[in-house]
């Protein structure tokens, strides 16, 4: 008897993982073909999940159809129907839809045809544009996207991000409110705001890639694991738009960074820098996918993009053999470029240690004492140990023990401290040896 | 997760194998969609076996044998390496390959290196200088 209805159990279980599975694959698809029809992404993807919740409870007893996204989306469409029928609202919007139509049928226009086209592709680039409009939080935008493009549920969000369901689920709510009420249209943009419409779909998924990125302990696969959906959101979207030169930088540089994940953690744990990496652990397919995303932007004539320009440097990292064999001229030159783009006191710290390894520790120091005075990385420990590093290059070691003690008082992170510490020990011990 | 999936196409003759337009078609529009999906990392097809060889190590020294190779059932017509959240996701991407009865596609779970532990992390680490890159630019 226990048997029985633990295999009931486990059977149960598994019809729920392969019905996840095809939600996974199909939810986004289903969302953005619904929201065309209502014209109403919120409501669209509440529709979606009554044909999941209609699919968990069919599927087990009927096996998985054959097309398992038409037989989700006639659900969706027929829910919507229902509703249509008793909500006065919708109706009126429906009619409102319907007056358009007939308006383009009578003026002729081509947009006719493109609304009545099955393809899916311009539904489901809508549906990106839409959940990273700005008119919402950019938490807002990261969790609409997870849940309606990547299939996440609100309990996997709410893990990935270390806050509390409610929080997600309350974000997800009000950001449905906040598009409906700017009645913001469900569609690509084609004007002169797409490139910032654009940026600010790509700020959306280097975001995610970048929490995933930046989560160093690997206890809870989902936190990586946004890497992964991230690194598929860039490839959906190069898909839909093979035309964007920043999208392929873009997806380039995550391409690259996620190769070398494996290499970025030392056996207890601890960050490993990017000079000091295993290279052999670097993942060869993803940096050949990256080189070739890289060149796709490139050929565009993206290549001063700043996601191109960032995955560039990437890049440069990635082709040296050894840490011995980097080109740090070009990284300089890149480095020179990214900076005129995108102002950033981090770019220019990066920049003048580009510079200090092509040119010599002084022209490196050079850099690094004009961003000293201009006081905006104060507090920020990686000034005063990169300065360290270039004064005891130049055997000024009175001056760079202070630094790496500077350094040594700023940082948070124990291992990092012993070892500014410990620069800073033999910096006195050389002084003291002259 | 990473999975490959090998097709066993299961043809019986293969040396005189030739596939139609439609069969053509329809891989490419499978494969299409793996990559408007954004979860294909790579795939390749695979000569007939007659171009190949299997080496066996009786005694624990190789021995060559050149193809074709009768056993239609174990001849791997190519692979895919995609990028799913769960098995699930991967066998429902294998459900979905345009294939004719006979044959076969199986899922299999690609190792990473934090499967093994820290020893094995080690002795894993052949060299620190990797090949170079063919794709370089």
């Amino acid at each position: 008897m226990g048997d029985a209805s633990e295999d009931r159990t486990a059977g149960a279980a598994a019809a729920r993982r392969a019905v996840e599975a095809v939600w996974r694959i199909e939810s986004a698809r289903v969302i953005a073909g619904l929201a065309r029809l209502l014209r109403d992404v919120g409501l669209a993807e509440d529709l979606a999940q009554d044909a999941l919740v209609a699919a968990l409870e069919t599927w087990p007893k009927t096996g998985v159809p054959d097309n398992p996204g038409a037989w989700l989306m006639a659900t969706g469409r027929r829910r919507a129907i229902d509703l249509i029928r008793r909500n006065r609202r919708l109706e009126d919007k429906q009619q409102e839809l319907a007056r358009d139509l007939a308006i383009q049928l009578a003026m002729g226009s081509a947009d006719l045809d493109a609304a009545l086209d099955d393809d899916i592709g311009d539904d489901l680039l809508s549906l990106i544009f839409t959940c990273c409009h700005p008119v919402l939080s950019t938490e807002a935008r990261v969790a609409l996207t997870l849940r309606m493009l990547g299939g996440l549920t609100t309990p996997e969000i709410a893990r990935a991000y270390l806050v509390p369901e409610s929080t997600v689920a309350q974000r997800i709510v009000r950001a449905k409110r906040t598009l409906a009420e700017a009645h913001v249209p469900f569609e690509a943009p084609t004007g002169a705001d797409r490139t910032d419409r654009l940026g600010s779909v790509l700020e959306v998924v280097y975001l995610i890639f970048n929490e995933g990125y930046s989560a160093t302990a690997g206890d809870d696969w989902l936190r990586p694991g946004l890497c992964e959906d991230a690194l598929r959101f860039g490839r959906i979207l190069a898909g839909l738009t093979p035309r964007e030169p920043e999208v392929h930088g873009l997806v380039a540089l995550m391409e690259i960074q996620a190769s070398r994940t494996a290499a970025r953690i030392g056996p207890s744990g601890e960050a490993v820098l990017l000079l000091d990496q295993d290279r052999a652990r670097w993942d060869q397919m993803l940096i050949r996918r990256g080189l070739a995303a890289l060149e796709r932007a490139q050929d565009l004539g993206g290549a001063f993009g700043p996601y191109a320009l960032q995955a560039a440097i990437a890049a440069c990292h990635v082709r040296a053999r050894t840490a011995a064999d980097t080109d740090w001229e070009r990284l300089a030159a890149l480095y020179d470029a990214l900076a005129q783009l995108a102002p950033s006191p981090v770019v220019q710290l990066n920049r003048a240690v580009a510079v200090s390894m092509a040119f010599g520790p002084q022209a490196g120091l050079d850099l690094v004492d004009v961003l000293e005075s201009d006081g905006t990385l104060d507090g920020y420990h990686l000034l005063p140990s990169v300065r360290g590093d270039l004064l005891a290059k130049l055997g000024r070691l009175d001056e760079a023990r202070a630094d790496f003690e500077r350094a040594a008082a700023l940082t948070r992170n124990t291992r990092e401290r012993d070892l500014l510490q410990q620069r800073a020990a033999e910096c006195a011990r050389g002084a003291a040896g002259h | 997760m990473r999975f490959m999936m090998f097709i066993y196409p299961g043809i019986e003759d293969e040396a005189n194998w030739n596939p139609s337009a439609e069969d053509v078609a329809a891989m490419t529009a499978y494969n299409e969609k793996l990559t408007q999906a954004g979860v294909l990392l790579a795939l390749d097809g695979l000569h007939p076996s007659a171009e190949g060889a299997r080496v066996t190590y009786p005694g624990g020294k190789a021995k060559v044998t050149d193809g074709p190779f009768a056993e239609a059932k174990e001849l791997i017509g190519g692979y895919w390496l995609i990028q799913a959240k769960s098995k699930e996701e991967a066998v429902e991407w294998a459900s979905r390959c345009p294939c004719t009865e006979g044959a076969v596609v199986e899922v299999r779970r690609v190792f990473e290196m934090s499967d093994f532990p820290a020893d094995v992390q080690e002795a894993a680490t052949l060299s620190s200088t990797p090949p170079q890159q063919t794709a370089s630019a």
